[in-house]
């Protein structure tokens, strides 16, 4: 096998290895955060305001480890610099 | 026809029009085309403002807004929305505005764009400090990163730069990879499904919208909070005396 087929065999499977794992923590963060909030509405309904907007800033902060595992793996998919520089050195 | 190729990870790639070193591409146009619908609609809308018992629907439409806005700011400081509407105001509308447009074919959003968000994120970065230094003097505002002792300082500037950069990297993730799954979407199930993915796409953005003007009130709140305190606390010794 040469190079650039390795480079491009190692990017897809990093890339979805990436997301897959990388989503499972945010995901059980964001569950832990939801449920907690959502009890914690039942018990008291007047602070609603402001229990969803600290729930809200919360979720954006969890989500982020997510948005950074897709913007690895969007990375390593079209805007490779491994790539570039195999397929300029093969010429 | 799609402008921006399912390839291409940021409208910047596609270039419409150069001269020299001139370039226009399609991320400076549609932010320059949502600009003028923000301008151009609030200088319609404004140019015959009336307060008795009339009001056009359009005038009421942005007085909802910012009623709103200013709402969700002076909840977060104690102290009037004044000072924060300009900024966080503007922030929230270019970013809701250029992300609801998605559902017009042929607009690509400018927050899909890193530079974009970047410049955004900047923004926020230099309005901390000139918020905190503004409101409680230089010395207050250095004197915060180093608590509690001076180890702290580098951590201090690592927080400032790391959550420009999540700032940066979320609002972009976010639109960026909903075009791209809308992308793939039209090209596996073709006629129904991508629909109520755009409906989705629709709350994301608004969402993110909110998200990123809260975010940047919370951190410019952040520098503001310990003066607050202080002046608190003088109250309550001064009525207990």
């Amino acid at each position: 096998m040469d190079n650039v087929s390795f480079v491009a065999m190692a990017s897809i499977i990093g890339a979805s290895l990436a997301m897959g794992i990388g989503s499972i923590g945010p995901g059980l963060g964001m569950g832990q955060a939801i449920a907690q909030a959502l009890s914690a509405i039942a018990q008291q309904p007047d602070e609603r305001n402001s229990l969803t907007r600290t729930l809200f800033v919360g979720l954006a902060m969890i989500e982020s480890i997510a948005i950074y595992c897709f913007v690895i793996s969007m990375i390593l998919i079209f805007a490779n610099p491994f790539w570039g520089h195999f397929v300029k050195a093969g010429g | 026809m799609e402008i921006v190729a399912l390839n291409q990870i940021s409208p910047d790639q596609v270039i419409l029009w150069s001269w020299g070193f001139i370039t226009l591409n399609v991320t400076i146009l549609y932010t320059w085309l949502v600009m003028a619908i923000l301008v151009g609609g609030s200088w319609l809308v404004t140019r015959n403002l009336s307060s008795d018992i009339n009001v056009s629907r359009w005038q009421h439409l942005l007085e909802v807004v910012i009623s709103i806005i200013r709402g969700e700011i002076g909840e977060m400081t104690k102290k009037g929305p004044d000072h924060y509407v300009p900024l966080i105001g503007t922030l929230f509308l270019f970013i809701c505005v250029s992300n609801v447009l998605v559902i017009v074919p042929g607009f690509v959003a400018p927050t899909s764009s890193i530079t974009t968000t970047a410049a955004l994120a900047t923004c926020v970065f230099i309005a901390v400090p000139f918020y905190g230094v503004s409101r409680n003097g230089l010395l207050h505002y250095v004197k915060e990163y180093f608590q509690p002792t001076f180890i702290f300082f580098p951590f201090h500037v690592m927080g400032e730069i790391s959550r420009t950069l999540a700032l940066t990297v979320r609002l972009f993730g976010n639109i960026m990879s909903h075009e791209k799954v809308i992308g793939i979407l039209l090209a596996v199930t073709p006629l129904l499904f991508p629909v109520i993915m755009q409906i989705l796409g629709l709350l994301i953005g608004v969402i993110q919208a909110y998200i990123f003007a809260i975010l940047s009130m919370v951190y410019i709140a952040s520098a503001l909070s310990a003066e607050d305190d202080v002046q608190e606390e003088v109250k309550k010794e001064g009525s207990i005396a």
